[in-house]
């Protein structure tokens, strides 16, 4: 076990702090891909819709991280074995197409996700409830641009249905159970499969029916396997503090 | 004794007492925490500097501790937004003076901040900086979209405004256009 799943008093780790570490890293690295449209988005109100998302899961990363050790070390000093994201926040941001489809399969995860935990007590709660309110928005500017791609010119639907088939193989660890996490993961699978699937409908598009997860994987993101883009992201977001620890400014 | 900026929804800003078992009361420590609270209420807001922090109804509190220590409770409208760091900055500037000891700016995250926290002087002020200020929402509904009251153009007045984005300069404001007057402007939208 890394040293960095040690909770921040020392002594065993719990499953709160496994269960912070696991949504702040989906948080921390879906903002880190994020952050990577700023100056290239197609418009300028997307770049700065986009980087707005990434702050907010950015903040929600930092407040998740500090409940599970030193926000900072996790970030900067762990090696990408011990990161517990979901594989599909580090999916890598292909065109405009890709980037919105992993914003719908995810930010609908997350308020849903969100929205039960916020009915609990802790500070995992505290965070939903607030967090909760901020992934309406990206939720809702996920699916507006899913319409308009979908519903849009022959090019941008061919993009659109070839992205959302790209990551629906991603989109099963979303439901697998995070030990200290008590959400009812059923009915987030079928929540997600409802409102997910909706919003395809609408925008003409078609469900992907492929199958939830790879025929063969050495394991999921959870476990901290990653994919091969992860390590070369983390490479950057990392390089910077790790050359010039304490750097600021 | 504790100080407390945001008791109940019906009246933000109102301060009342509210008992803390472990802080003695002593008049004091009320009058203090009073001052405190009304200094640190009256820190202009860094990216809305038209608008102070008690207009915006993110100080939630002061609570004096037995070790001298002066703690004020700030809580953030989005849990990214990085303008709290300078909030919890400039607080522990205005609270400078030697009565009040050492200053520790706690940030809590619940009950979450929504935007019927910022006060009718709060709308107010949004307005005349040509910031559409956000729609009063009660009780929250189902997520930020089924809001359908009009947004007022802060400029002609119109309510023949549309969407541009859902995102503007900062986290908490949107990015509209008036139909009428033809001028963009930022609307803080709504977080209930």
């Amino acid at each position: 076990m890394s040293a960095y799943e040690q909770p921040p008093g020392g002594g065993t780790p719990g499953p709160e702090h496994r269960a912070a570490l696991a949504l702040g890293d989906d948080a921390l690295v879906l903002a880190q891909r994020l952050g990577e449209w700023a100056g290239h988005a197609p418009v300028l109100e997307e770049d700065v819709a986009l980087s707005n998302i990434a702050l907010d899961l950015l903040g929600q990363a930092r407040t998740l991280l500090s409940l599970a050790g030193d926000e900072d070390e996790l970030a900067y000093l762990r090696e990408e074995r011990e990161f517990r994201n979901v594989q599909l926040v580090e999916q890598p941001n292909g065109d405009f197409a890709d980037t919105i489809a992993r914003q719908l399969y995810f930010s609908v995860h997350q308020e849903l996700l969100y929205g039960q935990l916020a009915g609990g007590r802790g500070e995992l709660a505290e965070l939903a409830a607030k967090a909760v309110k901020e992934t309406a928005y990206h939720r809702d500017h996920a699916e507006q641009w899913t319409l308009r791609l979908g519903d849009g010119t022959a090019e941008s639907r061919r993009r659109m249905q070839s992205a959302l088939d790209g990551l629906w193989r991603y989109t099963g660890e979303l439901f697998q159970p995070v030990e200290g996490v008590p959400a009812d993961w059923e009915a987030l699978a079928s929540g997600w499969r409802n409102v997910v699937g909706a919003v395809i409908e609408q925008a003409t598009l078609a469900v992907p029916e492929g199958p939830q997860s790879s025929a063969w994987s050495a394991g999921t993101g959870r476990q901290g396997v990653h994919t091969e883009a992860f390590g070369r992201m983390l490479a950057e977001m990392q390089h910077l503090h790790r050359s010039h620890p304490g750097a600021s400014w | 004794m504790t100080h407390t900026a945001r008791p109940t929804r019906p009246e933000p800003g109102t301060p009342t007492a509210a008992e803390t078992p472990d802080v003695p009361e002593t008049p004091d420590t009320h009058a203090l925490e009073a001052e405190a609270l009304a200094l640190a209420g009256a820190v202009p807001d860094p990216e809305l500097p038209q608008l102070s922090l008690a207009d915006l109804g993110v100080v939630r509190g002061v609570a004096r501790q037995r070790d001298g220590v002066t703690e004020v409770r700030l809580t953030p409208t989005y849990t990214g937004c990085p303008a709290v760091e300078t909030m919890a900055e400039d607080i522990r500037e205005a609270l400078s003076a030697r009565r009040f000891g050492t200053v520790r700016v706690v940030r809590v995250l619940s009950p979450a901040w929504t935007t019927d926290d910022i006060t009718d002087e709060g709308r107010r002020k949004l307005a005349e900086a040509g910031i559409a200020p956000p729609r009063s929402g009660g009780p929250a509904a189902d997520g930020p979209v089924p809001l359908s009251l009009a947004i007022r153009c802060p400029n002609c007045g119109s309510v023949d405004t549309e969407l541009l984005s859902r995102f503007s300069s900062t986290a908490c404001k949107a990015l509209r256009r008036c139909t009428a007057c033809r001028e963009p402007f930022d609307h803080f939208k709504e977080l209930l």
